[in-house]
């Protein structure tokens, strides 16, 4: 999926990532392999295929773009190797291209193997030709290429290596097929540095153009680490952050860009970044038609698909499938583990504090509790969810439903992809605000986040089912749900309004469909649930103790009353309500079981039917749990976590005020 | 650039002739002001009075006016734009001498500093204007040169090709309609993007499938199949491609 230009402000470009220190990891191997190019070629395929279980998904040093390496062994020598997010361009619009390109500048991997999807040569060329102005070693890998043969296309890779210089390897990644071969060819590169020989070259004018600045860089001598051939091309394309860096050293290398730049365009009447975009396009075109046939016209198997996929009619309810298959699949899978895991666990019993003392209430009901807790409701549900969702995004059903769901997301700002995230909601909202980051820009992401904050996860049903369904009755709690939907629509609007700005539409590729490969999954699913469980659990643990501590020393009380004005004024609740919240912001679902503990199970002799609707509006909507919170701490810093939180704490004593008055009218 | 506060035409007017004043001497005395705006004395100092409360200069009695740093900044400024349209009004619009100072008179209080960068660019750094050859003041942007004003100013293209006649957005094309770019429109981020992605100046297009309810559009560009939101496509806009000659049909999956 395309990664949308991020706005970076000034302040990002500094040079952060050049001087941050290096990895440690880097300097491990012998030789350092760097895997590039568009996104969805099968990068990820033969990155695990290479390294296997040896292998760590971290982020970019201050970057939220995840950072993928590993190691292997080849021929007794240690191979790193580095998985660069996928990219359609070197610009500077985008997280993953500045990463990308200052990677390969500044820690100058020994050979960069450039994955490029056989079945859409030109499109990916474009990208090779980039690598091929940096002057770095390299090896292309063509890959997809059972695809492209299905498509009927067939790719000369000998005519493809004569036009470009560097040896190119036919492969189909997915099977294992030719990445021996790829492997062999890449490390011979990496042995001999050997850097293309062919010139790649442009245009009349624009070669011309490249070339004197090029000649003029060499002469001035300024060690930005890129090759100069690079610099003077990204000088003519007004690239900020190069612009930036040569400006200090060199005044005239700026100014003959500038007056090159000129001349270009007045020679085209378009500006410099689209005269160079066409020419690299041009060259790609070339380059591809030399080396690839179209053997026959077939209509494959991803394009019947998408027939009904996108169908102006049809797509809606394979969409509508997609996602609830996800949600049931999720909740069924969920359940049963859960339930095994609850049995497993069913040793664990809660011990009275006044005979065990209070330590041991604090270590076992409280820290172990949080533990049983994590174990039993995020685990079983996380995994089937991860794995489910990796498949549709992997496959590329997740471009097809952004496609279809697009034009509804647009009304909250967001666009068809924010709607998995939003998905998620329904589920658990930690997982879904970490996977907001498959959006584009971090106003979107904190758009969705928001809107994810008011959907009614899981904790939030249990409450509305055992409070409202069973005491009230059960059209009472479809109209919670009902009314839940409703807010998050407004809020979203609201949010939309306090934050302005473009939106951002869509700009995504839609690759062909296929059968994504199990050991990715997997992996995905392993590093997703890996990262979420060292947040989630320290959180549970932690929280849980700590309610149990205020317990013990009965501290809850006290803060209950002085909630009462709240509570009992305002809400209409028991005094005891204050407890009931306090205890609920770790997690929902304590809401429930303190009440259970303090009136037993007949709820119906404590609360009155509009205290139970009350309580569960406020127990829906009043504050994030505090896993969420910690999530959206490390996703958008304390300050957006606050403000949402308040935004939804206000949003539930108003709401919950308002239920409580009216309904009393006549109930 | 400006200031932040509005002023008045009124007032913008008082701080240009004292630029011009203050050229030849400092302080300026109200009467050379009245003389020159054909007001008054007693206005003069009236308006004098207010725009020092304002902060806009310093006046005593007797001596005269002195501008503060920020008065001068806008009294340049205005200066500045005053000429330059004096110079585009003579230059371009080939209007008389005589006429262009009036003319320039009304229009310096509105243009933005956006028009007067791209007039400033337009008549490629003039640095006299035309009725009375004096000097048009230094702009106040923060660029050091005029090149970095010109580069600068290429971030904020909003359109790329040629406005020809015919020309179709995407978004009114037919399914399985192709046509060849020839002029988008839009945020410059988002037209560098389409660029990257093969959507480049005459780049043929096909459309592939048109989501309903203002959905996006499915495209066949350069061999790969690319969705744009309808906000993006709207705005990308193509010369239609007669589906007539046989060989342009398969051309089209080889980009």
């Amino acid at each position: 999926m395309v990664k949308l230009p991020e706005c970076i402000e000034k302040s990002d470009y500094e040079e952060k990532i050049s001087t941050l220190d290096k990895n440690e990891f880097s300097s491990f191997g012998d030789v350092t392999l760097a895997l590039a190019g568009n996104a969805n070629v099968g990068k990820s395929v033969i990155f695990n295929y290479l390294t296997g279980s040896d292998q760590v998904v971290g982020n970019w040093p201050g970057k939220t773009v995840d950072r993928a390496e590993g190691n292997f062994q080849y021929d007794g020598q240690k191979i790193h190797v580095i998985d660069l997010p996928g990219i359609y361009s070197f610009s500077t619009f985008s997280m993953e291209e500045i990463v990308s390109r200052e990677y390969i500048a500044n820690e100058k991997p020994d050979v960069v193997i450039n994955v490029v999807d056989g079945s859409v040569l030109e499109r990916n060329l474009f990208f090779t030709l980039q690598l091929m102005e940096m002057e770095v070693p390299m090896v292309v890998c063509v890959n997809q290429m059972d695809v492209a043969r299905a498509k009927g296309f067939q790719v000369d890779t000998e005519k493809l290596e004569k036009a470009l210089g560097v040896p190119v390897v036919p492969t189909v990644a997915i099977r294992g097929e030719g990445l021996q071969k790829l492997i062999k060819k890449a490390i011979s590169i990496a042995k001999d540095k050997k850097i293309s020989e062919t010139a790649i070259e442009y245009g009349g004018e624009v070669e011309k153009a490249v070339k004197e600045l090029q000649n003029f860089l060499e002469r001035e001598k300024l060690g930005l680490g890129y090759s100069n051939r690079w610099v003077a091309i990204k000088l003519l394309e007004n690239d900020p952050e190069i612009i930036k860096k040569v400006e200090i050293l060199s005044d005239g290398a700026i100014q003959l860009a500038n007056h090159l730049a000129l001349e270009l365009e007045r020679i085209h009447d378009e500006p410099s970044f689209s005269i160079i975009a066409s020419e690299r396009y041009t060259l790609a075109n070339r380059i591809a038609a030399g080396a690839q046939k179209q053997t026959r016209y077939r209509i494959t198997l991803s394009e019947k698909l998408d027939k009904i996929l996108i169908h102006p009619i049809y797509g809606y309810f394979t969409s509508a499938m997609v996602i609830l298959g996800l949600l049931i699949w999720t909740f069924v899978l969920g359940n049963f583990i859960s339930e095994l895991i609850t049995n497993a666990m069913s040793f664990f019993q809660p011990v009275d504090p006044a005979l065990s003392g209070p330590a041991l209430a604090v270590l076992w009901n409280g820290a172990f509790g949080g533990l049983v807790a994590g174990l039993t409701l995020i685990v079983p549900f996380v995994i089937p969810f991860y794995i489910m969702l990796s498949y549709i995004e992997n496959s590329g059903l997740l471009t097809r439903v952004a496609f279809m769901m697009d034009s509804f997301m647009q009304k909250i700002g967001l666009h068809g992809k924010a709607l998995i995230p939003l998905i998620l909601g329904y589920g658990c909202s930690v997982p879904a605000i970490d996977s907001t980051k498959i959006l584009e820009t971090r106003r979107e992401r904190l758009l969705a986040a928001f809107a994810i904050t008011f959907a009614p996860c899981s904790a939030r049903t249990i409450i509305i089912l055992s409070l409202v369904a069973i005491f009230v009755s059960i059209w009472w709690a479809l109209a919670l749900y009902v009314l839940d939907l409703i807010i998050i629509f407004i809020m979203g609007k609201l949010a939309l309004k306090a934050m302005p700005g473009e939106s951002t539409s869509l700009i995504m590729e839609i690759h062909s469909l296929r059968m994504p490969s199990a050991s990715v999954i997997l992996k995905q699913t392993w590093n997703r649930t890996k990262s979420l469980t060292y947040l989630v659990f320290p959180v549970f643990i932690a929280g849980s103790a700590l309610i149990q501590l205020f317990y013990v020393l009965g501290v809850l009380e006290p803060i209950s009353n002085l909630m009462a004005p709240l509570t009992v004024g305002w809400l209409k609740l028991p005094a005891f309500a204050g407890i009931l919240l306090i205890v609920g912001a770790v997690r929902k679902e304590f809401v429930l079981l303190t009440l259970v503990s303090f009136v037993g199970t007949d709820l119906s002799l404590a609360l009155t039917p509009v205290q139970f609707i009350v309580l569960a509006l406020i127990g829906m909507l009043y504050i994030p749990c505090l896993s969420t919170i910690s999530i959206l701490i490390r996703e958008f810093g304390v300050k957006a976590a606050s403000v949402i939180s308040a935004a939804n704490l206000v949003t539930a004593i108003v709401v919950g005020g308002i239920a409580a008055h009216v309904l009393s009218l006549f109930m | 650039m400006s200031s932040e506060k509005t002023l008045s035409e009124n007032a913008e007017e008082y701080l240009e002739v004292l630029y011009k004043l203050s050229l030849k001497e400092r302080p300026v005395k109200t009467t050379n002001i009245s003389k020159m705006l054909n007001i008054s004395p007693a206005s003069v100092t009236q308006m004098v009075k207010k725009l020092e409360k304002e902060g806009y200069l310093h006046y005593s009695p007797y001596k005269g006016v002195t501008l503060t740093e920020e008065g001068y900044k806008i009294a340049s400024n205005i200066t500045r734009k005053h000429r330059l349209l004096e110079r585009f009004l003579h230059d371009v619009l080939k209007i008389k001498k005589e006429k262009v100072h009036d003319q320039a008179c009304e229009m310096e209080h509105v243009l933005s500093d956006d028009a007067e960068r791209a007039l400033c660019q337009l008549l490629e750094n003039p640095d006299e204007c035309p009725d009375d050859e004096e000097l048009i003041p230094v702009c106040d942007f923060e660029f050091k040169t005029c090149e970095e004003c010109r580069m600068r100013r290429q971030e904020e293209v909003n359109e790329v090709g040629k406005r020809n006649k015919n020309l179709v957005s995407l978004t009114d094309m037919e399914k399985n309609e192709k046509g060849k770019v020839s002029f988008i429109r839009g945020d410059y981020k988002v037209i560098r993007r389409l660029m990257d992605m093969g959507i480049t100046m005459g780049a043929e297009i096909g459309v592939l499938e048109v989501a309903p309810f203002k959905g996006p559009v499915e495209l066949l560009v350069r061999g790969s199949n690319l969705a744009l939101g309808r906000d993006i496509a709207k705005n990308v806009f193509v010369e239609i491609i007669k589906e007539n000659t046989p060989e342009s049909k398969g051309a089209l999956a080889h980009g």
